[in-house]
């Protein structure tokens, strides 16, 4: 059962990026009518992005990226959502619009050759935008080479010579080619965890026993665990953190009797340090996910109201029903499409900020991950009924279902297959999707 | 059956004289069989090792593009999964070829070539095998293409490049859970049931040890076969329904086409003649993985089709061939290779949409101006009636 949960609130949280990722291809399909297989480039965009930002931002400001304040993360997604709404208006000014009168093949066609564009791009190595902090060697002075010599950070100090070296290069432009690990910026915690017991470790007769503040039961199978923060000498915490193994039989025990812990590698690193013992729920309800699923929600909402209660959107539903009917009816076309472009890169780039936060592994931008990922956004547009926002939204946290509970209690390897599997059962019974129409094709 | 005319006035039913079918039937053929010989005998001497092998690379990829031209292009249905069915017949060939030549002659070598009369003849009875081989991979292809083609092709276009684009995914995820490979004789005598059923071909690290049958011979003889049954299909009323889909569908379905029996019927010989190319590719010494399946091999296919026009044969041999060659000439330039693609896409798309040929093929270029009335007035009337 616990399992069960787990899965779900994962899936939950994946499917929220994934309904972001569908609402992109549902919204261009309903203007313009065709796949637009540039969007889940635009969403690697909006992930590099965020990479490249949140390196950026946090190494200016000289905090760790695991610590950095919560408008970091803000900032971040709008510098995501800025720079993928800019190239997604270029791609629909310059490859899409010239087109618009074509055949839809031809236009397919141009979206694969700029999906193609965006991925080989971005996997080109370019001049680094963030370096790791210089590194000082010290050399003789004798081996310097004339750049070297020439630099004005080396020092010469008669025989040595102290040569600053450039750090690794963290985040290159465009992308690179090269997988990174994405900072999580969104605050984490467990949410549903309680707190049993928090002092400061003393050692002496004690060593390595923790007063409870609350009654505990620890549970047979299950592994607990106890953070330690190294205090300095006024008590502040220093931010060294250490996570300690409990060591205690499981059973009952009352508040104020002891509990032991797994005896850290080096138990003199915890000495001193405060302790808190937090008890983990069986399902833990992480904030992350939270803010993730919220954050998606929020969006959702977002462009529910645009579409359905502003006149813009309904000038967007319009030019999905009919764009000659809607242009004599004195709404700027280009404009419209343009904007509903943009709208989708958009939600592409929020779901790119949100979903390296849950798998923080960034893969090079043509690695095949990404396209499989958009194609599963794909399918759940089609499945939820392609053209209908409500849809897209439904697919999204149905594909992640699937997907999850498939991956679990079935095959891991074989996840992808379901999800294409669902596709070709839902053309079969219901091509229109689930919440689709069907619309007659007139001459 | 003879036919009777609208007044009941019988027809006299045509019947082509022997030079005719001569000329309409048998040369052709020939031509064809004159043209693999000759890549026999000339590629070799001509081009150097490498360059011999670069040649056969591009006869394969000619069969690939031509026949998803048949579908891309003719039909005006936009598969793209080709390489999917490209794998599907490749791992089916190899393994029929692989653990054949394991049962038979208890090895995977290659077979000794026979030589008559101071020459070398690329015909064994493993050449054999690797055609019998051939020919059950396009099947099962085929027969693949026929499953996936079916629901997806009774509805709107797009469906179809989704459902075929996740087909060829599938493949590769499947290849890769496939048995591990069995590597000696005596292994392939003691495997159990299980073990043939878990379609022992590598998985994620591939399929090793192929003899490599595919001379010049195979690969020009049904690349020129291929191509030659692609225009023949182009000539006839087939062709030219699955060129009137293509321009208008609705139109097509008014003049009495069955909409999805035409595009099934192309779709599935696509898929055929995929798996066929599938086939010698494998037995052409280039690696057997997994990704020969993915989507970026497909689209490779896609490049040559679009390039050398939608709907022209010889355009798709051209382009076939260029995109072939191209990469060898750009290996220093590997990474911006295919930024070079992807903008020739989007440029062509823009500037010539059609692609370099449109619906001709390159000897009717000069002919008539431009390509008006679609597909049909373009092509050029051939058959007797």
């Amino acid at each position: 059962m616990s399992d069960f949960l787990q899965i779900l609130i994962a899936a939950v949280a994946v499917g929220s990026t994934y309904a972001l990722l569908a609402l992109g291809y549902t919204l261009v399909y309903g203007v313009l009518k065709f796949i637009n297989f540039a969007h889940s480039d635009v969403f690697v965009l909006g992930a590099w992005t965020s990479f490249t930002a949140s390196m950026f931002v946090t190494q200016r400001m000289n905090v760790d990226p695991a610590h950095a304040p919560w408008w970091v993360g803000l900032c971040v997604l709008l510098a995501a959502i800025s720079v993928a709404s800019t190239v997604a208006y270029c791609i629909e000014r310059f490859a899409y619009r010239p087109l618009r009168k074509s055949p839809r093949l031809n236009v397919l066609i141009t979206a694969i050759g700029v999906s193609l564009l965006l991925q080989n791009v971005g996997q080109l190595t370019g001049p680094a935008v963030v370096r790791e902090t210089p590194t000082t060697v010290t050399k003789a002075a004798a081996d310097l080479t004339p750049a070297e010599r020439a630099s004005e950070t080396t020092k010469i100090n008669g025989e040595q010579a102290q040569v600053q070296v450039q750090g690794k290069p963290l985040a290159t432009l465009p992308f690179g080619s090269s997988p990174r690990s994405m900072p999580v910026l969104l605050p984490d915690a467990v949410l549903n965890e309680t707190t049993a017991a928090t002092g400061v470790m003393d050692g002496g007769s004690r060593r390595g026993m923790v007063k409870l503040d609350k009654p505990v039961t620890l549970e047979e199978g299950r592994t607990y665990s106890l953070q330690t923060e190294r205090l300095d000498a006024s008590g502040k915490p220093t931010g060294e953190r250490e996570t300690l193994g409990v060591a205690s039989p499981a059973g009952t025990y009352e508040k104020g009797t002891d509990i032991r812990t797994q005896p850290a590698r080096n138990a003199k690193d915890v000495q001193g340090a405060a302790y808190t013992l937090t008890i983990a729920p069986e399902v833990p309800i992480r904030l992350l996910d939270v803010l993730i699923v919220v954050s998606a929600l929020v969006l959702m909402a977002g462009l529910e109201i645009l579409v359905y209660r502003t006149k813009l959107g309904t000038a967007m539903r319009a030019i999905s029903y009919n764009v000659e009917t809607a242009q004599l009816m004195g709404i700027n076309v280009n404009l419209v499409i343009s904007f509903t472009f943009v709208l989708g890169a958009a939600l592409a780039a929020a779901a790119g900020f949100l979903y390296p936060m849950k798998y923080p592994g960034l893969n090079q931008p043509a690695h095949q991950i990404w396209v499989l990922l958009g194609l599963k956004a794909f399918v759940a547009a089609v499945v939820g009924g392609i053209g209908n926002i409500r849809g897209a939204v439904l697919g999204g946290f149905l594909i992640a279902l699937v997907e999850m509970f498939g991956a679990f209690y079935i095959s891991t390897k074989l996840s992808d297959v379901f999800v294409f599997a669902i596709l070709i059962f839902v053309l079969l019974v219901r091509p229109s999707g689930i919440l689709g129409t069907t619309v007659r094709e007139k001459v | 059956m003879a036919a009777t005319g609208a007044l009941g006035a019988s027809i006299p039913k045509h019947r082509p004289s022997s030079e005719q079918l001569l000329r309409t039937a048998v040369l052709p053929w020939f031509v064809v069989l004159v043209l693999a010989v000759l890549a026999q005998i000339v590629l070799q001497p001509l081009l150097g090792e490498y360059g011999a092998k670069v040649a056969r690379q591009a006869g394969i990829f000619i069969i690939a593009a031509v026949s998803l031209n048949v579908v891309n292009g003719f039909t005006g249905q936009f598969s793209m999964g080709h390489a999917g069915f490209m794998a599907v017949g490749g791992y089916v060939a190899a393994f029929t070829t692989y653990y054949g030549s394991m049962v038979l002659y208890g090895s995977a070598d290659k077979l000794a070539y026979p030589v008559v009369a101071g020459v070398t003849l690329p015909l064994t009875t493993g050449h054999l095998l690797m055609l019998a081989g051939i020919a059950l991979g396009g099947c099962v292809a085929a027969v693949l293409g026929l499953l996936v083609g079916l629901p997806s092709l009774r509805l709107r276009g797009d469906y179809l490049a989704i459902v075929t684009l996740g087909f060829g995914e599938i493949v590769r995820v499947l290849l890769e859970l496939s048995g591990p490979q069995m590597f000696t004789a005596a292994e392939v005598k003691d495997a159990t049931v299980k073990q043939w059923l878990s379609f022992p071909v590598g998985g994620s690290l591939g399929f090793s040890g192929i003899p490599t049958y595919a001379d010049a011979f195979w690969v020009f003889l049904l690349a020129a076969g291929t191509c030659l049954i692609a225009y023949r299909i182009k000539q006839s009323s087939s062709g030219r329904a699955f060129l009137s889909i293509r321009e208008d569908e609705i139109a097509a379905r008014a003049m009495g086409i069955n909409l999805t029996a035409y595009k099934v019927r192309a779709f599935v010989f696509a898929a055929f003649f995929g798996g066929v190319a599938g086939g010698l590719l494998v037995h052409s010494g280039v690696p057997s993985q997994p990704s020969i399946a993915g989507f970026q091999a497909s689209f490779e296919i896609i490049i040559m089709v679009v390039l050398g026009g939608l709907g022209s044969i010889s355009g798709a041999v051209l382009a076939a061939i260029i995109l072939s060659v191209l990469p060898e000439m750009l290996r220093n330039l590997a990474e911006f290779r295919l930024i070079l693609y992807a903008l020739l896409l989007i440029v062509m798309m823009l500037v010539r949409p059609k692609g370099l040929f449109g619906v001709r093929e390159v000897w009717e270029l000069g002919r008539g101006g431009g390509s008006g009335g679609g597909g049909g007035g373009s092509v050029s009337g051939g058959g007797g009636r």
